[in-house]
Order: structure tokens, then sequence, then C-alpha cells
């Protein structure tokens, strides 16, 4: 636990290193921010009305806390991973007393603080100055989409890995990464909320760890979703981070099995 | 004898370009991968705007075939600019990596090394899709045909490619100055295209101006739209739709400026 602990300490550390990364990230992550925000605005006074239970104040609330959690959840995937299986550099993490997973995921964790704190929260804090957001309707709201935020992180790393960890079986996984983060992209809720989907592609949808990876704690965070189904939106959320992180590890064993370094 | 010259000055060119495209259909597999990969690239973008438009009927005074339009030509001039000159994306890694200082070598200007160093054969993907929606959108919406209409589309698909190319120009010389901050020139490259796919009467005034007169994207698609559609907006009336080539120009002007500050800028990589 205490490895754990600095491992994610050290993550955080390495990533707050390029503070102007950082900035140009909040930056991009809030251009993004207004042209969406005009968008989906546009869309609602077209309707007229609420949809799928986003009015003003909530879709201003996805779409800024969207934006803020883009940077912090690692959707578009990590390929460190892909290339020390690559290299063979996965060998030297077999030997170190921690699991691979594990390592990597604290390492990912502190990832996602030091983008949160430095990238997310002023993003947001910006949209939140600059139109009328909806901010969490309750103490249990901010609770519960805190712990959301964190499966979230969990969820999109433990999907990543499992693909990073296919290069023990294809000399080339471009592909299959590019398929994940055009599936996920569009699934997860980033560009529109997943309730304004037509019912086949919610369906799709709901049926795929990516919601969990962002709409979920959207929902929470904008009061989309209140009392007992907040329950259900987290308890979704551990399911997939549990069956994700325990096929990483069947993965990461049948590789190990697998694996064979030439020379040494 | 002055269009031998060129055509010999132009050879090294040709010959890199068409070495890159061999290379890359050298790996029949992963080259049909990357040309799906950008495919679904291209829809996704398009899912975007099908799912706004299955909940309501008009977005930003747009109806779906119009906002196709939209879609269609700043996805085409878009998917053009990336196939030309979207590795220079590329240049803060050569830059971190010393690599730069190869480039400044070899007897060619830098620019357009760089603009050779990669021929992205693989965005035809999203330019297919692009085409596939200009010719639903172009079919399907009420157009007077005349010559001036097939003028004004060739005119703008390549203004628009200009504009693109001019915006990842302009972000390569800023990355000369950036280095780790390369991410800040995303918001207006890959920001501006997507702000170039949508109705430009959904940004509040200070946006649209900012679209229109500081990152021209804008007159990539919106404007020519309006023109071609014989819409009505107050803002973008349609001789404004002819001076497309001059935000092109316009754009490019400024790139160069950029560009020019920033390889003057660049110390070497001290080695």
């Amino acid at each position: 636990m205490k490895t754990f602990w600095l491992l994610l300490r050290a993550g955080f550390r390495r990533h707050s290193t390029y503070r102007l990364a950082l900035l140009a990230g909040m930056t991009t992550n809030s251009v993004f921010g207004f042209i969406r925000a005009s968008i989906l605005l546009a869309a609602l006074a077209s309707a007229g009305t609420a949809i799928g239970g986003y009015d003003a104040p909530t879709t201003i609330a996805f779409v800024w806390w969207g934006q803020a959690l883009l940077g912090t959840v690692n959707l578009w995937g990590f390929a460190e991973v892909k290339d020390r299986v690559r290299t063979g550099d996965i060998a030297v993490d077999f030997l170190r007393p921690v699991d691979p997973q594990i390592a990597y995921l604290a390492g990912d964790l502190g990832r996602a603080g030091i983008n949160l704190i430095g990238r997310g929260v002023p993003a947001l804090l910006l949209g939140a100055l600059l139109f009328d957001m909806a901010w969490p309707p309750s103490a249990v709201s901010w609770a519960a989409g805190a712990v959301s935020i964190v499966l979230a992180v969990v969820v999109a790393f433990s999907g990543n890995f499992v693909i990073n960890l296919l290069a023990f079986w294809l000399v080339e996984i471009r592909g299959i990464t590019l398929l994940w983060m055009i599936t996920g992209g569009l699934l997860c809720g980033l560009y529109l909320p997943v309730p304004w989907f037509p019912d086949w592609l919610r369906t799709i949808a709901n049926w795929s760890p990516f919601p969990s990876m962002l709409q979920n704690p959207i929902d929470i965070l904008a009061g989309r979703v209140v009392g007992h189904d907040i329950a259900s939106a987290v308890g979704v959320q551990v399911f997939w981070a549990v069956a994700l992180l325990a096929l990483g590890q069947v993965v990461l064993r049948a590789g190990r099995r697998r694996l064979e370094v030439q020379g040494g | 004898m002055a269009e031998t010259t060129l055509s010999q000055r132009l050879r090294p060119y040709r010959v890199l370009l068409a070495s890159r495209a061999r290379a890359q259909m050298q790996y029949r597999a992963s080259f049909v991968t990357d040309i799906l990969g950008t495919v679904g690239v291209g829809l996704a973008e398009f899912a975007e705007v099908w799912v706004i438009f299955h909940n309501v009927d008009v977005l930003g005074g747009l109806d779906f075939t119009a906002a196709l339009l939209v879609f269609a030509l700043s996805n085409l001039a878009f998917s053009l600019a990336d196939m030309f000159v979207g590795h220079l994306d590329q240049l803060p890694r050569y830059i971190r990596a010393g690599q730069v200082d190869a480039f400044y070598v070899r007897p060619l200007p830098l620019l357009a090394q760089l603009m050779t160093s990669d021929l992205s054969l693989r965005r035809v993907g999203r330019l297919s899709v692009a085409l596939v929606a200009l010719g639903v959108a172009l079919t399907t919406a009420d157009i007077a045909w005349s010559p001036a209409t097939v003028a004004l589309i060739v005119l703008t698909v390549v203004s628009g490619t200009a504009i693109f190319s001019a915006l990842f120009t302009a972000a390569g010389g800023l990355q000369f100055f950036l280095v780790d901050g390369a991410e800040f020139t995303n918001a207006f490259t890959y920001g501006g295209s997507y702000a170039a796919q949508q109705s430009q009467q959904v940004f509040p005034d200070p946006l649209r101006i900012f679209w229109t007169f500081v990152v021209p994207t804008a007159f990539v698609a919106y404007i020519p739209a309006v023109a071609i559609l014989g819409l009505d907006d107050p803002l973008a009336p349609s001789w404004l739709a002819w001076l497309t080539p001059v935000a092109g120009l316009l754009a490019w002007g400024i790139a160069a400026t950029c560009w020019r500050l920033g390889t003057r800028h660049y110390q070497g990589a001290g080695g």
C-alpha cells in the first residue's frame, strides 16, 4: 500500500514538471468547451425544452466537466506499456516486486491527479465564470462525484492496459488502438450526452464500458442523476473497474508466459 | 526554358513524395487499417452532427441538409490540408530530438522539406467520408445551379484547404517557441476545424468575430454554404463568400510570418 502511494506521488510529480503543457492543455480544452457549449445551447434553444434530462445549466455543466475530465481520464490511451512489450523492457517490470498492472495504475492515478488540479479545475472555473452552470446539487453529489471520477480513471486505465497488452500477440496494435479511441470517444459522452443518442446507439453505449469513463461522473456532478440512481451509476463503474482489472490480470499472465526476451 | 527550370526544381519534391507514398503502401494491412481508421474518425465526426439532428430539426438556422453541406466542405478542406501539411504536428518531436538540424543541412528549404517529409495517404479515409457527404448534400439540397455556383464550390475547397494549411504552418512556426506547450496550437488548428463545421449562428458575437477575423475558419464552409444555398444571414451576405481566397491569402501571410519568426528564433540543438 505504501509502495502504491509512493508510485502515485511519483506519477503526480512526473507530470507536474511540464507546467507549460498543463496550461496548453487547459487552453485547448477551454476553446473546445466554448465551441461545444455554443452548439449544445443552440440545440436546446432550437428544441425549446430540455433534451434527455439536460436543460441549459446542466448542459453547461456537462460541457465543462467533460472538458475538465478529458485530461484527467486517459480517454485517448497511452503507448508506454505497448512500447515496453515491444522492446522487451516489460521483462524488467516483471522482475519488480510490484505487480506491473498495479504499478502502472498508481502512476496513472498520479497523472490524473495533477491533470485534474492543473488543467481540469481551471477550465471548469473558466466555464463557470462565463456561463450559467449547474453545480452538484448536494454534498452527496459532490462526494459521489469524486468517487466516480476516481473510478472513471481506473476504468479508462484498465481498458487501455488490456489494449496495450495485445502487443504481446500482435506486432502493431495501432489499428486496434484507433478503433478503441474512436468508439470510446463517441460512446463515452464527450461530444454529446449519451441520453441524447437514438435508442439503439444508447443501448450499445450502455452495454459498453465507455460511459463509465466520462458520462457517469458527469451525470452525477451535473445533477442529472440524483438519489438512488447515483448508487447504480457508481455501481456500474465498480463493475467495469473490477471486470477490466481482472481481465488485465488474465491477459498479463498469458502474455508473461508467451514473452521471450532475447539476449541478456 | 523557364518551364524546364521549374520542373527541374520541383523534381526533388516529386521524387520525395512518390517515395513516401510507395513506402506507406509497402505494408498493405497496416495501410488499410490506417485508412479504415480515418474513415472511422470521419464517421464519428458525422455522428455528432447526426445525433444533434436526431433531437432537433434546425440548428443555428440550418436544417440537416445545410448542416451536412457545412460539415462536408469543412471536412474536405481539413482532410486535404491534413494530408499535405498535417504532419507539421510532428515538429515539436523533431525539435526535442534535435532532428531539425538534420533538415537544415540539406539543400532544400526547411518548410518544403517538412511538408514533403510525409504525405499522409491514410487521410483519404476521412476525405472520402467528406466527399460522400458533399455529394449527398449537393444533390438533396435545393440549389439554384449556375456556373457561378460550381466556381464557388471549387474556390471554397481550394481556399479552405489553404486556410487550414496556413493554420498548420502558423502552428509549426510557433512550435519553435513553445516546445513543451505544443498543445496550445491545437486550440486553433483542431479547434478551428471543429468550429468550421458548425453553423456560425450558434456562436455568441465575440466568438463569431474571432472565427471570422482572427482565425478565419468561418470562410472554410459556413459563409460559402450560405451563399450556395441562398440562405439569409445578415452577417454572412453572399458576396462575402467570394472573399474566401482573400481570407486564405491573409492566413498565409500570418503563417509565413510565424514560420519566419520561428525559424529565426531556433538556435539549434547544440550538438
